[in-house]
């Protein structure tokens, strides 16, 4: 997107590169390089280094840039009272189960929808699309007596990791990407594979997976983002503090924990999704955007 | 099942066997089922995962929202659960907080990345750095950019953040969150910085599919910058722009981790309560699974009679 500057946008590229436009264009760059910096970045910078200082002078006026007596001790206190380390592996645990059964389950169904097209799979669709039109408030009540007694097989899920990996599997946005994205692949190739006698499932691990890498790279962020940043639903089908999620566990420990120290165990939790973004920015950019429709 | 009973015609052999989706008409009616079935094979998963976890709990809520269990007994009360939550004294002020909440995050949530997105779209430097910056806040888990507004941006003392600008401005500083005229327009700050991220990147893609000559032809006309949005750059992404505001509505409607970590719930004097945390508070606090069922059957009401009125307004646009 970067290399598009031969495109024509709302103001012409020789406008802006004579004159007046000149300086206008530069000034403007800089005054909003600046600005989102300081909006956007100076809240996470605000965050890491007041996390560094002692409670004293956290409450000063005016407030300080830089810890004038940094104490890494906050970071050590909130790993260690927090259990830091087990919130951060059970998400992690639970992101990657949430991962797994998604691309499995999901791109078996947008397999299914785009290319088999079984009776009724369009009313299939339908209804999965309708639920993307319900907010999850609506149904949390019901989804929660759900989970604590399966219909018909009477299991108690909560606790369980199972009770974050399928409920994320009904996931209609997901399969509407991945359909998509099979949608858009010739089906000339399915017929050669089923002339060359492959069954389905042989034309959809060896055509059709490998050709589909970005949608399941974009598939997989969403799937760990989303677990990383749900909440309440984590909340309440977790409820013993072993199998916590890092950002309820916080939420938890927040009423009785030093401010500073619950400062630090967020900027701990924070760090691996930021990071995850910094490697996979591009895909999630692309991600973002396949999935949008044309205005 | 009828499946068994259908007699299976062998395949004449060295006939290859037809691409699935474009099934010549002489295909035997077993060779249909068995195509069929290995279709519905495929979708079993998912399907069940959305019965069970979406569907079914969908029609349960409803049942739900008209009975009333207790000591594991379930009886029909009809519209008990109902008058219930409609007399609680939180259910207006949630109801009007978060219309509140929706109106503030269209103004702010819906209007201001839109003005980014065409601000950013204009740039030929820095574009890839603007870009991180904008979604960098998505990427935090909430309850962790919420407790850093709650504590250093919201301190209603001078040690705050804000007040510290305010102050530093020579403005009134503010009590924020211990401010009930302050709570929404706090909420609808620290929520638009969370989520903005998503919008402009949607809205940049958008913007790149507008054809330069439309802009070349306005200019030709003497349109000047704010008539070309007008006229070219709205129109142009009319879609995305009426889609992105009913997912924001969907989304302001369940205003929930806001509250529940900025103002501890229901805020001063009730300003923070929303229609969502009154559900949690009914459904896991009051231990009124049912009373939550049907606050959630009016919550869907509500969203539908919006649906219904964005249709018909879009519908009459074309």
């Amino acid at each position: 997107m970067a290399q598009d500057s031969g495109t024509r946008t709302l103001i012409s590229h020789a406008q802006l590169s004579r004159g007046r436009g000149r300086v206008i264009y530069w000034t403007l760059l800089a005054v909003v390089v600046a600005g989102f910096t300081l909006v956007f970045l100076g809240p996470l910078y605000w965050m890491v280094t007041g996390a560094l200082k002692s409670g004293q002078e956290i409450a000063q006026t005016p407030p300080t840039l830089f810890p004038k007596d940094p104490q890494p001790q906050n970071y050590i206190d909130a790993w260690n009272n927090l259990a830091l380390a087990k919130l951060l592996f059970n998400t992690f645990y639970y992101a990657v189960g949430a991962v797994l059964f998604q691309l499995v389950f999901d791109t078996a169904a947008a397999y299914s929808l785009s290319k088999l097209r079984p009776m009724f799979g369009n009313v299939i669709l339908a209804l999965m699309l309708g639920t993307l039109m319900i907010p999850a408030m609506v149904l949390i009540v019901p989804q929660y007596v759900t989970v604590i007694d399966l219909p018909i097989v009477h299991i108690n899920l909560l606790d369980s990791p199972f009770a974050i990996w399928l409920p994320l599997v009904a996931n209609a946005f997901n399969i509407f990407l991945l359909k998509r994205f099979f949608d858009s692949i010739p089906e000339e190739l399915m017929a050669a594979a089923l002339m060359d006698g492959a069954t389905p499932l042989r034309t959809l691990w060896s055509i059709i997976l490998p050709l589909s890498r970005p949608i399941l790279g974009v598939v997989s962020i969403f799937a760990v983002t989303a677990v990383w940043k749900d909440f309440l639903w984590p909340k309440l089908v977790m409820p013993s503090p072993e199998t916590r999620t890092v950002s309820v566990g916080i939420y938890a420990f927040a009423g009785g924990t030093p401010m500073n120290v619950v400062i630090a165990a967020s900027v701990i939790a924070a760090i691996p999704t930021v990071i995850i973004f910094l490697i996979f920015q591009r895909n999630i950019m692309s991600g973002l955007t396949a999935g949008s429709v044309k205005g | 099942m009828a499946i068994t009973t259908v007699p299976e015609t062998p395949r004449k052999p060295g006939r290859p066997p037809s691409p699935y989706s474009a099934r010549p008409q002489r295909t035997s009616l077993g060779r249909k089922v068995r195509d069929n079935l290995t279709g519905h094979a495929f979708l079993i998963g998912a399907v069940l995962c959305f019965v069970v976890f979406s569907w079914y709990p969908m029609v349960r809520g409803i049942v739900m929202s008209f009975q009333r269990t207790r000591r594991g007994e379930t009886t029909w009360v009809g519209w008990d659960n109902y008058s219930r939550i409609i007399a609680d004294p939180s259910f207006w002020p949630a109801w009007q907080n978060t219309f509140y909440f929706t109106v503030l995050a269209l103004v702010l949530g819906y209007a201001v990345p839109f003005f980014v997105a065409i601000l950013l779209n204009e740039f030929r430097h820095a574009k890839g750095y603007l870009r991180i910056l904008v979604y960098l806040p998505v990427m935090l888990p909430p309850a962790s950019a919420l407790f850093l507004f709650k504590f250093y941006a919201y301190d209603p003392s001078e040690a705050g953040l804000f007040n510290a600008i305010l102050k530093a401005l020579h403005l009134p500083t503010s009590q924020w969150m211990q401010s009930p005229e302050m709570t929404m327009p706090a909420m609808v700050i620290a929520s638009t910085w969370m989520n903005m991220g998503g919008a402009v990147l949607i809205y940049l893609a958008s913007l790149q599919n507008i054809p330069g000559e439309l802009y070349e032809a306005a200019e030709l006309d003497g349109a000047g910058i704010w008539r070309r949005i007008r006229h070219v750059t709205i129109p142009q992404t009319r879609l995305i722009l009426a889609l992105l505001a009913m997912l924001q509505i969907v989304a302001t409607m369940q205003l929930f981790i806001e509250p529940l970590i900025l103002a501890n719930g229901a805020g001063a004097e009730d300003s923070a309560t929303s229609v969502a945390y009154l559900i949690y508070q009914h459904g896991f606090f009051q231990n009124d699974l049912n009373g939550a069922a049907a606050l959630g059957v009016i919550m869907l009401v509500v969203l539908a009679g919006f649906s219904a009125v964005y249709v018909r307004l879009t519908a009459k646009q074309d």
